[in-house]
């Protein structure tokens, strides 16, 4: 083996053997350093013939060339491994659990979101969303809607009432909606289409009525809205809000003093079970009541009963919220109970759409 | 409104099956409630004793061979003292369930004895109070068969559920009436007799006195002598009993007969306890009267009375008093059939808390022209089971004739139903009603009978033919479109509403809905209290006052929560508050509360951090969360110090928009307020007016306007101050940022120290402040002038010193 050869096995063995970036760094200064054994020899080209020099020059150069790379390839070896060596020590145990999201932990109680998907439907067919007072006149309430003063279908509402005031007046909590479809006629000309999410309140407590509950009244007035129309409407309305393609409706004769023709509503069910099923079964559950706006009621409304026409109904949302997300019992709804909201509540992201579907 | 099948075939020739029958009343607006066929006495036969031997063991008791008609006679232990071989009576095997006793019959062994059955008496059927000896039936009742079928036990009852506008449906034969008009069969209700009469009534109705022409238009009065009550023949107390009346006298039963056959309330007299002529009139307001029910009343002078020289004798219309009530005794009977005015019967009954079958009707208005009918039909019946010689009926005021006549355009019910009936099918549907229809031009007359005083114009008859004709006739049809694409269709408030439960769930809280009526300390503590928000009528003591604040409902929520193990909780509710009872003073509010450590980011123990008790700031953070989902910038907002009674003085704060404009506030509750409400903190928690939120400004244009950002890099300064320890950082701040409004785009606290070092009653506030140039860099002179503007800014309004 010529010197050369054999300064190239030395070197080499040296950078294979460098166990650190140091010792690495030690070994480059003793082989290209500005006096390693390489840059030695390399200096005494200067001094050689030139057919020596012509042979030894690429040489020499070579072999700097080659330790160079030698060095370098192993900088990589020694740099990962210490990555490896450090990243090593900072493992963690990542089955740690994190922090709840508080977009998974908040809740939205069943009225709100069954209130915007109702919101949803109706927008698409058209209404717009109107509001009244909880704290009702006897008017509003009652005169107004063609409930005659002593007529046995007041009682039937099982009215909270305030203390009369200075003129005998009683304000009442609002038995229903319905007050805001005079309040709707007497400032907006016809066509009316509107629904009303709103609370109710009847002196009335068990497992399906609560002294506080929820309504959604709707109302069309125009020229030519008709009970063909109304049955359309609910019957679409009932599909799309429960999701299901096709469901039974019975629309049957009834009696409430603001609607003349009156029908009341029920869905087809299963009742056989712990849980009410929807859209089959052999009973019938009532939902909504509905029918043609009574001429007095329009009258009160400011409108000729003659030229326009209409339909309204009333529907408990809650109730619905009930039958679609089957909670057994109302009273709960008002309890805040947090096990409660957890389990029936929706989360903030869950936002009914159309195009999103209402629920997912 | 109850009935049996059978009673209903008196009046409707059909052949129609029970379940047609049931699915037509429902479909012609008479709700079928429920329909009892009465499957209960099925298990009940006929069984023949063959042989009765004293039980071995028991004196009084009897072992008993039974023929059941099944071929092997059966061993039955019997303790009924008339238990004899040879006798017949009704049979219940191991399995049944028996009403009168309420026991499932199982195999039994008395004494030693087995025992397969028990043969019953008529309580343990619920037939009677019988209970003196088992059931004994002629001997040719036909062994093995149904008992209930041999005793009219099988006549299936149904419940419909009346609504108030149809009186007419309060008696079987209106219900006929109207079955028949939906076409399942031919009504043939029997004629009602005309009764003459011998002699003239002896006593004589007054109704001179003050209101009673008013209250009471016409009263039919008739004696019948001589008559001998005593029970009521067996098909007229099983109907009764079968509806839930109790069979009581020939005499009363005939009332209440009349009442669900005819919808015609009467009321009996025993003549003989009557002194002197009866009167109508008003209560004196002193009197009692001791009512059918055994209870005494004290009607008002807003009652009426029928009374005779004794005093009060029948609270009219509603319920006859006991003391001339008919016995056994009775031999001379008054018998009366009376019009009243509704709204008094109904006023009346509520005031004194009666509810009657009689008052059920009356309030709901009977037919006038069935009046003097009923009393005869009543006559009759009494005539029939009691004998008897009738006088002459006596009619005091007059019957009134109905008198509506509605002038109806054919093309009503195709207006209101889209469905087109023509002149000759209305005309067959109303007059089948009853109804008398003449043609007038393009539209019918229509006449209103008697019993029908729902009916006042034209979609009252719109209703009758589409209910008659059916609604299942009636095709949906689409309501159309107004628009292609819809507009918004919420208000701002709505929007507001709808956003800031997303904003506040979406920060982890839950959302609650609360009643709206609190306790009245409650509401007092909050704010609230007065007497105008207070119910008159609260369903219970802690829920009679209107909220001033949705605070105390989500305290009482986390009450209820923390006792049941749930410390850590976020709750949130937007619903109104009421500060009056005019629709301007009830406002959306939005409020919610943080208890425990239920923070945003962190809620309980963790391994990554020690859980933090909420606090003040986490109320805050919350409350602008709901101002920035309102589309406000919390920035605009003033804090100041301080907040309502119910928070923490020196925990708390009230945001405002200018001086006067206050939008909610925000803080550690107040001690003395958890201590109230009987909660433990820590609690915080925040309200917000969202109606107190000005509207925002609808701009022209939806653009946001061009975007410049510079491409030179911010240059950020940390400024440390010592300032008097109640000095405001809000006020630092603001003084900071003025410093160069257009230069310094951020001024930020970054630390808070309080220590002795400072010195008594000082804190530093270290702050950030950034500095975006915008067209050249700045120099270090630039730079240097505006921290020095800074630090005189803040020495000037708050005092404060660049800390050494």
């Amino acid at each position: 083996m010529s010197d050369i050869e054999q300064l190239e096995a030395d070197i080499l063995a040296q950078i294979e053997g460098a166990g650190d970036e140091t010792a690495l760094e030690n070994v480059r200064v003793g082989a290209i350093g500005k006096k390693g054994a390489l840059s030695e020899q390399m200096k005494t080209l200067g001094k050689m013939s030139a057919e020596e020099r012509q042979v030894m020059g690429p040489l020499l150069n070579g072999l700097k060339a080659k330790v160079t790379e030698a060095i370098k390839q192993r900088q990589d070896v020694l740099k990962r491994a210490s990555i490896e060596t450090r990243l090593a020590s900072e493992k963690v145990d990542v089955t740690l659990p994190v922090r709840a999201n508080p977009l998974e932990t908040g809740r939205i109680h069943p009225i709100s979101q069954v209130m915007d998907e109702i919101t949803a439907i109706f927008a698409d067919m058209g209404f717009t969303v109107a509001e009244g007072p909880d704290i009702e006149t006897d008017y509003y309430n009652f005169t107004a809607l063609n409930f005659p003063e002593g007529h046995p279908a007041r009682e039937m509402h099982d009215t909270f009432f305030f203390n009369p005031d200075e003129n005998g007046e009683r304000r009442v909590l609002r038995t229903h909606t319905s007050p805001v479809q005079i309040r709707t006629m007497e400032t907006q000309k016809p066509p009316i289409r509107i629904v009303i999410p709103g609370k109710t309140y009847r002196q009335d407590s068990d497992a399906t009525h609560s002294a506080m509950f929820h309504q959604l009244e709707g109302l069309v007035v125009d020229e030519k809205a008709n009970i063909a129309n109304l049955k359309w409407t609910l019957m679409e309305f009932c599909k799309a809000f429960f999701e299901v393609d096709n469901i039974d409706m019975r629309f049957r004769p009834s009696f409430f003093p603001f609607t003349e023709p009156s029908l009341e509503v029920d869905l087809q069910c299963d009742r056989s079970g712990s849980e009410v099923k929807l859209g089959e079964g052999n009973d019938w559950m009532e939902i909504l009541g509905s029918g043609m706006v009574h001429p007095n009621v329009l009258r009160a409304g400011g409108l000729d009963p003659d030229v326009y026409q209409g339909f309204a109904w009333g529907i408990g949302i809650d109730r619905i919220a009930m039958l679609k997300y089957g909670m057994p019992d109302l009273r709960p709804f008002f309890e805040a109970d947090q096990r409660w909201i957890n389990h029936y509540g929706f989360r903030p992201l869950d936002m009914p759409t159309l195009f999103g579907g209402l629920s997912t | 409104m109850k009935f049996t099948l059978s009673w209903l075939k008196d009046h409707l020739e059909t052949e129609a099956s029970l379940d047609e029958i049931v699915e037509t009343l429902t479909m012609i607006g008479l709700e079928v409630e429920a329909v009892d066929d009465r499957a209960a006495f099925h298990p009940f036969t006929i069984a023949k004793v063959l042989s009765a031997n004293k039980h071995p063991d028991a004196d009084k008791l009897k072992v008993l061979l039974v023929d059941t008609g099944d071929g092997t006679p059966v061993q039955v232990v019997c303790g009924a003292p008339n238990a004899r071989a040879g006798m017949v009576g009704a049979f219940a095997g191991p399995g049944t369930y028996v009403p009168g006793i309420d026991v499932t019959l199982s195999v039994g062994n008395i004494r030693g004895v087995d025992s397969f059955g028990m043969m019953c008496s008529e309580r343990e059927l619920e037939l009677s109070e019988d209970h003196d000896g088992i059931i004994d039936l002629p001997d040719d009742a036909p062994i093995g068969t149904r008992f209930a079928d041999y005793a009219g036990l099988n006549d299936p009852v149904i419940e419909i559920g009346i609504t108030p506008n149809r009186p007419d449906a309060l008696g079987v034969s209106g219900i006929a009436k109207d079955l028949a008009a939906a076409g399942l069969g031919k009504i043939k209700t029997p004629a009602v007799p005309v009764i003459e009469g011998e002699g003239p009534c002896p006593v004589s109705v007054d109704l001179s006195a003050d209101g009673a022409a008013d209250f009471c238009p016409a009263f039919g009065l008739r004696l019948v002598r001589n008559v001998k009550n005593g029970p009521s023949p067996k098909w007229m107390q099983q109907r009764l009993k079968a509806i839930g009346l109790r069979p009581i006298s020939a005499l009363v039963d005939v009332t209440n007969y009349v009442t669900f056959d005819r919808g015609r309330p009467l009321h009996v007299f025993d003549a003989d306890k009557v002194k002197g002529n009866l009167a109508v009139r008003r209560a004196s307001g002193d009197e009692t009267f001791l009512a059918l029910d055994g209870k005494e009343y004290t009607p008002s002078t807003n009652h009426f009375v029928i009374a005779d020289d004794n005093g009060p004798e029948s609270l009219a219309g509603i319920m006859g008093g006991e003391e001339s009530g008919c016995s056994d005794e009775t031999v001379n009977v008054l018998v009366e059939s009376a019009l009243w005015d509704p709204l008094t019967v109904a006023r009346t009954g509520r005031d004194l808390g009666i509810i009657t079958d009689a008052r059920y009707r009356f309030e709901r208005g009977v037919d006038p022209t069935f009046c003097m009918p009923g009393l005869d039909f009543g006559t009759q019946l009494i005539l029939d089971m009691c004998g008897g010689e009738p006088t002459q009926g006596i009619c005091e005021g007059a019957i009134p004739t109905p008198d509506l006549v509605i002038e109806f355009p054919v093309s009503e019910t195709l207006r209101l139903t889209g469905v087109d009936v023509n002149a000759s099918d209305s005309t067959d549907i109303l007059q089948r009603l009853g109804f008398g229809v003449e043609s007038a031009g393009d539209g019918l007359r229509v006449s209103v009978p008697g019993d029908r005083p729902d009916m006042h114009g034209k979609a009252d008859i719109v209703e009758e033919i589409m209910r008659i004709r059916g609604i299942n006739n009636i095709e949906p049809q689409p309501l159309p479109t107004l628009s292609a694409i819809g507009a918004r269709i919420l208000t701002t408030g709505q929007s507001r509403t709808r956003n800031t439960r997303r904003a506040l769930a979406a920060r982890g809280m839950s959302e609650a809905v609360c009643y709206s009526f609190i306790a009245k300390n409650h509401a007092v503590a909050f704010g609230g209290g007065q007497d105008e928000l207070a119910l008159s009528n609260p369903i219970a003591a802690d829920m009679s006052d209107m909220r001033p604040s949705l605070l105390p409902s989500l305290l009482a929520a986390a009450q209820r929560n923390v006792a049941r193990g749930t410390g850590d909780l976020a709750l949130f509710e937007v619903s109104h508050v009421y500060h009056g009872v005019e629709p301007s003073d009830q406002s959306r509010t939005a409020a919610g509360l943080r208890r425990g450590t239920a923070q945003l980011e962190s809620t309980g123990r963790h391994w990554s951090g020690k859980a933090r008790d909420v606090g003040v700031f986490d109320a805050k953070e919350d409350a602008f969360a709901v101002l920035a989902a309102c589309g406000m910038d919390p920035s605009k907002v003033q804090i100041e110090a301080g907040g309502p009674d119910w928070f923490h003085p020196g925990r708390s704060g009230t945001l405002k928009l200018g001086p006067k404009v206050v939008l909610g506030s925000f803080g550690e509750f107040h001690p003395m307020t958890l201590e109230l409400m009987d909660v433990s903190g820590p609690l915080c928690g925040f309200e917000i007016n969202l109606d107190a939120l000005p509207e925002p400004r609808r701009k022209a244009t939806r653009s946001k306007g061009a975007l410049h950002m510079s491409p030179l890099q911010p240059v950020r300064r940390d400024l440390a101050f010592v300032l008097d320890s109640d000095a405001d950082a809000a006020t630092l701040l603001r003084a900071a940022h003025g410093a160069d409004k257009k230069l310094i785009t951020d001024v930020r606290v970054f630390d808070l120290f309080e220590g002795a070092s400072l010195g008594e009653n000082k804190k530093s506030l270290a702050v950030e402040v950034t500095l975006q140039p915008t067209d050249k860099s700045l120099t270090d002179e630039e730079i240097d002038a505006i921290v020095q503007k800074v630090i005189a800014n803040v020495a000037k309004s708050t005092g404060g010193t660049l800390r050494g």
